[in-house]
């Protein structure tokens, strides 16, 4: 299986602080599930915006979808965002935007037809439930209707790569389950999915999925509490790559 | 879901917002603020800086092709028969010369007639001794050096004769009048680099602005081109706002002091005016500054951009 995400002795530093990343070393497969716990202030928010391409490494060799993305000119970077889906703690949908328009946004900036975008963003509305919303502006809507709005635009373009911080958090637990069944979908599909989460049950719900736990600013080993079905491979702390089947 | 009740939904109600909006509506679309109307001033002061300049520079391309070749000869001799002969003489070697277009003799009664305010009625012609005078008018190009050759001539006829360009006369005139054209001239160059200012200061304004939607859409994968245009595209908008009023009010003021010029019967006001086949210079100003508030807009914007990753 090959990775489509690396980190290679990756540190972070904000200006002339403390590294709030320290030699980060993994790989991730393609298609692969992964959850990234930790408590709060270990890095796990800093870790996701190198996922997700708002920050670079201050050091190491970061590649996405096979490319070193660190010395990468930035007029290229756009090309692979499109490529990665991110679902936000919080939220981020843009507030002068209907529901529709907010799951729209992401196909629009893709230049998909405008005739082309209609039947499956409403689809996608409807399938999180809100399909009577479609005209409803952010801040018209819940806190846990606003979080399905923002997975549904994380989803809409198929991406590669899921990033998800907490995505989870405002929901009952029934649209939690649906909504982690969406996420299994994709992730079915070929999408590989990260989410940072600290809820433990949901993490127990994914069988396969792969944990990594970061505890200040470094990769530490995965609790052992997931279970690895055949042929997959859990990522620990300084390997830079997977550890291979359990025994 | 039925279709008639997902085209409802879409409708949306009093919370709501149309949904599938176009992809230029990434930004809200919000009250436009002062600047149309900044910009419409602007415009307006332009177009009345660029019509002076026009105007003058017309005025003075006329006032050079009504003057130039035309010299008046003084012939200065107390006697009436020598200054009579003197007269004759010139008059004769003019018309053999070919560079010559046409030479004429102010008649006596006419200069008297023009110096009557000062000396008054009833002086007999010879009593009060006045200077004759030939106007001449050279053909256009004549060379310096052949003028100054048929001074050399004139004046070897009638020692005392003066040989005046009419050029000469309005020289402080046509200084005035130069420099005032340069002056509004340097006035639309700097109402240009105005706009220029005043749209670079309102794209980064509306840039910080909307900046946590811009950084939604630079996630999303937009490239800092498509932001970049959302930008262009409202300024533009309210510029082309702008423009329209300042140029509909400066149309109205020059059209207002084209016919009060007019109204002077003055020979110089009438030059100053611009013709009509100058007016798409004038009215290339709006258009001009329409494609530099977009084109700056988007630069603008794009250099903010090249900021973040």
């Amino acid at each position: 299986m090959s990775n489509i995400i690396q980190f290679e002795n990756i540190g972070l530093r904000y200006g002339a602080d403390a590294e709030v990343l320290s030699d980060i070393n993994f790989s991730l497969a393609t298609s692969g599930f992964y959850f990234l716990t930790g408590a709060s202030g270990a890095g796990k928010t800093s870790l996701l915006r190198l996922l997700y391409l708002v920050q670079r490494p201050t050091r190491g060799v970061l590649k996405l979808f096979g490319e070193d993305v660190v010395m990468m000119h930035r007029s290229r970077l756009p090309g692979f965002r499109r490529r990665i889906g991110v679902v936000f703690q919080d939220f981020r949908l843009v507030p002068h935007l209907s529901a529709f328009d907010n799951v729209a946004l992401p196909l629009r900036v893709s230049g998909m037809n405008e005739r082309e975008i209609a039947g499956p963003v409403e689809e996608m509305l409807e399938w999180v439930g809100l399909g009577g919303r479609f005209g409803a502006l952010p801040a018209s809507l819940s806190g846990g209707e606003q979080q399905r709005v923002a997975i549904a635009r994380a989803v809409i373009g198929r991406p590669d790569i899921l990033v998800a911080d907490e995505p989870t958090g405002n929901v009952d637990p029934d649209m939690a389950k649906r909504l982690l069944g969406l996420f299994e979908a994709l992730n079915r599909l070929g999408t590989t999915v990260v989410i940072a989460t600290h809820d433990l049950p949901l993490i127990s719900q994914i069988p396969g999925a792969q944990l990594m736990r970061l505890d200040r600013g470094r990769l530490t080993d995965p609790t052992g509490g997931l279970r690895f079905p055949p042929g997959t491979s859990t990522v620990a702390a300084g390997e830079g790559r997977p550890l291979g089947k359990p025994e | 879901m039925t279709e008639k009740e997902r085209a409802s939904a879409r409708k949306g109600s009093a919370d709501t917002y149309p949904a599938g909006s176009p992809r230029n509506r990434w930004l809200p679309e919000g009250r436009r603020g002062p600047m149309p109307w900044i910009i419409a001033i602007i415009i307006f002061l332009t177009l009345l800086a660029g019509a002076a300049a026009l105007g003058l520079a017309h005025a003075l391309i006329q006032m050079r092709g009504e003057l130039a070749g035309g010299y008046t000869i003084q012939v200065i001799e107390p006697n009436a028969e020598r200054r009579a002969a003197q007269v004759a003489r010139i008059t004769a070697y003019l018309k053999t010369e070919r560079t010559v277009r046409t030479v004429a003799v102010v008649p006596e009664r006419q200069l008297r007639e023009q110096i009557e305010p000062w000396i008054g009625t009833g002086t007999e012609p010879g009593e009060l001794p006045i200077p004759a005078l030939i106007d001449v008018d050279l053909e256009p190009g004549t060379q310096p050096g052949r003028i100054a050759s048929i001074e050399r001539t004139v004046t070897a006829i009638a020692p005392g004769a003066r040989v005046d360009a009419h050029e000469r006369y309005l020289a402080p005139v046509e200084q005035l009048m130069r420099t005032l054209m340069w002056l509004a001239a340097a006035l639309v160059a700097m109402m240009t680099a105005v706009t220029a200012a005043v749209v670079m200061l309102v794209a980064r304004s509306s840039y910080e602005t909307h900046r946590a939607t811009i950084d939604v859409i630079h996630l999303l994968g937009a490239t800092d081109l498509q932001i970049a245009r959302l930008f262009q595209r409202r300024i533009a908008l309210d510029v082309l706002f702008g423009a329209l009023i300042g140029t509909a009010a400066a149309v109205s003021v020059l059209w207002f002091m084209g016919r009060s010029l007019a109204a002077t019967g003055a020979d110089m006001a009438m030059m100053i005016s611009v013709p009509w086949r100058l007016t798409p210079l004038l009215l290339a100003i709006p258009i001009l500054s329409l494609l530099l508030a977009a084109t700056t807009a988007r630069i603008t914007v794009k250099r903010a951009l090249e900021r973040t990753l």
